[in-house]
């Protein structure tokens, strides 16, 4: 039995599988529409997050399966003050497969100890989100058709971006891959990160400046900068605008470039951003629910 | 200052002068019944300065521990007045219950029987990390 926790618990050749299943999936969805019939998936949301809940459920339900579980930690028996493994062993009997979210780090990592079925990390923390990386990835090779040989920008928050690092250590895998880290001094990639990558001996590049990086992206990953991530008020004032994505930003970016962001935003991305043809984030919303199904039916070993 | 020889026991020599008390508390030196001695910054050859930790008893020592604190550590087996055994500990693959992990919003922090657990994740750096949040162990 398998569980996803990491996204480094899947190899190379497992996130060519399961991209491939997405494909198809998205090309074929009416041979996938009995796939997991009497099957259910337990969403088990210790912490609220509508969209990942929901692109579970759907795509438990694109399946033909049955969903059930809770939303909030309140709605719960962790309420009463229930472990995670008492949690997880006791909806082991109800579900055939688990997508548990928990406020806490490494909460997934005591849940798969005691589970009698298979367990998905849908976020624990600012520590692991694997199925957004996963749906980075599958984006990035609809739209571009490839993982390798590409020059992957990432904006804003570099720092406590729990995204950025996994599609990071994902990318990483691949060949010719060169990373643009394009952030405030304050919210500069973690160490460990940055030592992984020299260690490798993996190319990329520093900057503060978006606009000069711009015309070498295939791939532009936007996050958000938070004005509590910053030490002073000035620095935050002189470099917001920095980092709000904006027509007039685009003019010298390739027309291949593509626009990834793990949404929700708030202002990173201007709406007048929305219809450009290289805007990937609304896409990349759909294509989550397709890697959940095609994820689905890997851990529940369904052909 | 002088600390008698021992006839039976334990010689944990080489320890980080400045770190006896940690390792004290780490090996539950507290509860033994037996003589424990504690000498800080003792003089030392190689290093300068030195801590030396005697027990007049020989007990089960965790070398994890003791390879954790630092693999330069020795441990002197002592009976009847001589030296029978010298250990050098390993630096350990897991250390557990011994160290806590200091990360706010590690699972540890709100099911506390989970135990402990640290596993080495870089040798040259003698880096280790909480195995449920991966947070360094400081």
């Amino acid at each position: 039995m398998k569980h996803l926790i990491d996204i480094i618990d899947l190899s190379v050749e497992e996130i060519d599988e399961l991209i491939a299943v997405g494909e198809d999936i998205i090309a074929h969805p009416a041979d996938y529409e009995e796939k997991c019939r009497h099957k259910k998936l337990a969403t088990l949301f210790f912490e609220p997050s509508t969209r990942t809940r929901l692109s579970f459920e759907s795509a438990m339900l694109s399946l033909g399966g049955d969903v059930l579980g809770f939303s909030e930690a309140s709605s719960s028996s962790a309420a009463k003050g229930e472990s995670v493994a008492d949690t997880i062993q006791t909806v082991g009997c109800y579900a055939d497969i688990i997508a548990m979210r928990h406020p806490k780090e490494g909460a997934p990592v005591v849940a798969v100890r005691r589970s009698t079925v298979p367990v998905i990390n849908a976020g624990d923390g600012g520590h692991n989100h694997p199925t957004q990386t996963l749906t980075d990835l599958l984006t990035i090779h609809r739209e571009l058709g490839r993982l390798d040989n590409m020059v992957v920008g990432l904006c804003g928050d570099l720092k406590f971006g729990r995204t950025v690092h996994s599609l990071i250590i994902a990318m990483c895998r691949y060949s010719r891959v060169k990373f643009v880290l394009i952030s405030p001094e304050e919210l500069r990639l973690p160490e460990y990160l940055r030592e992984m990558l020299d260690k490798q001996g993996i190319d990329y590049l520093e900057t503060q400046d978006l606009e000069a990086a711009m015309p070498e992206l295939d791939i532009l990953y936007m996050t958000r900068v938070q004005r509590e991530r910053f030490f002073n008020e000035a620095d935050y004032v002189r470099l917001k605008d920095s980092y709000i994505l904006t027509p007039d930003k685009l003019v010298n970016a390739k027309e291949s470039l593509r626009i990834l962001h793990p949404l929700p935003r708030v202002n990173e991305i201007s709406v007048a951003v929305d219809d450009d043809p290289r805007a990937a984030y609304f896409r990349q919303v759909a294509n989550g629910k397709f890697i959940r199904m095609a994820l689905i039916l890997k851990l529940l070993e369904v052909k | 200052m002088i600390i008698g020889t021992i006839k039976d026991g334990i010689v944990i020599d080489h320890i980080p002068a400045g770190r006896g008390m940690e390792l004290y508390r780490y090996l539950n030196l507290d509860r033994l019944e037996c003589e424990v001695a504690l000498i800080k910054n003792a003089a030392s050859g190689k290093r300068g300065k030195k801590d030396i930790i005697k027990l007049n008893e020989v007990i089960d020592l965790n070398l994890d521990v003791l390879g954790y604190i630092d693999p330069h550590i020795t441990v002197n087996i002592i009976k009847n007045g001589e030296r029978v055994q010298k250990m050098h500990p390993a630096l350990p693959e897991e250390v557990r219950d011994v160290i806590k992990c200091k990360n706010p919003r590690c699972i540890t922090t709100v099911e506390q029987e989970l135990p402990q657990v640290f596993r080495l994740t870089d040798r040259e750096t003698q880096t280790y990390r909480c195995i449920y949040c991966e947070a360094k162990a400081k």
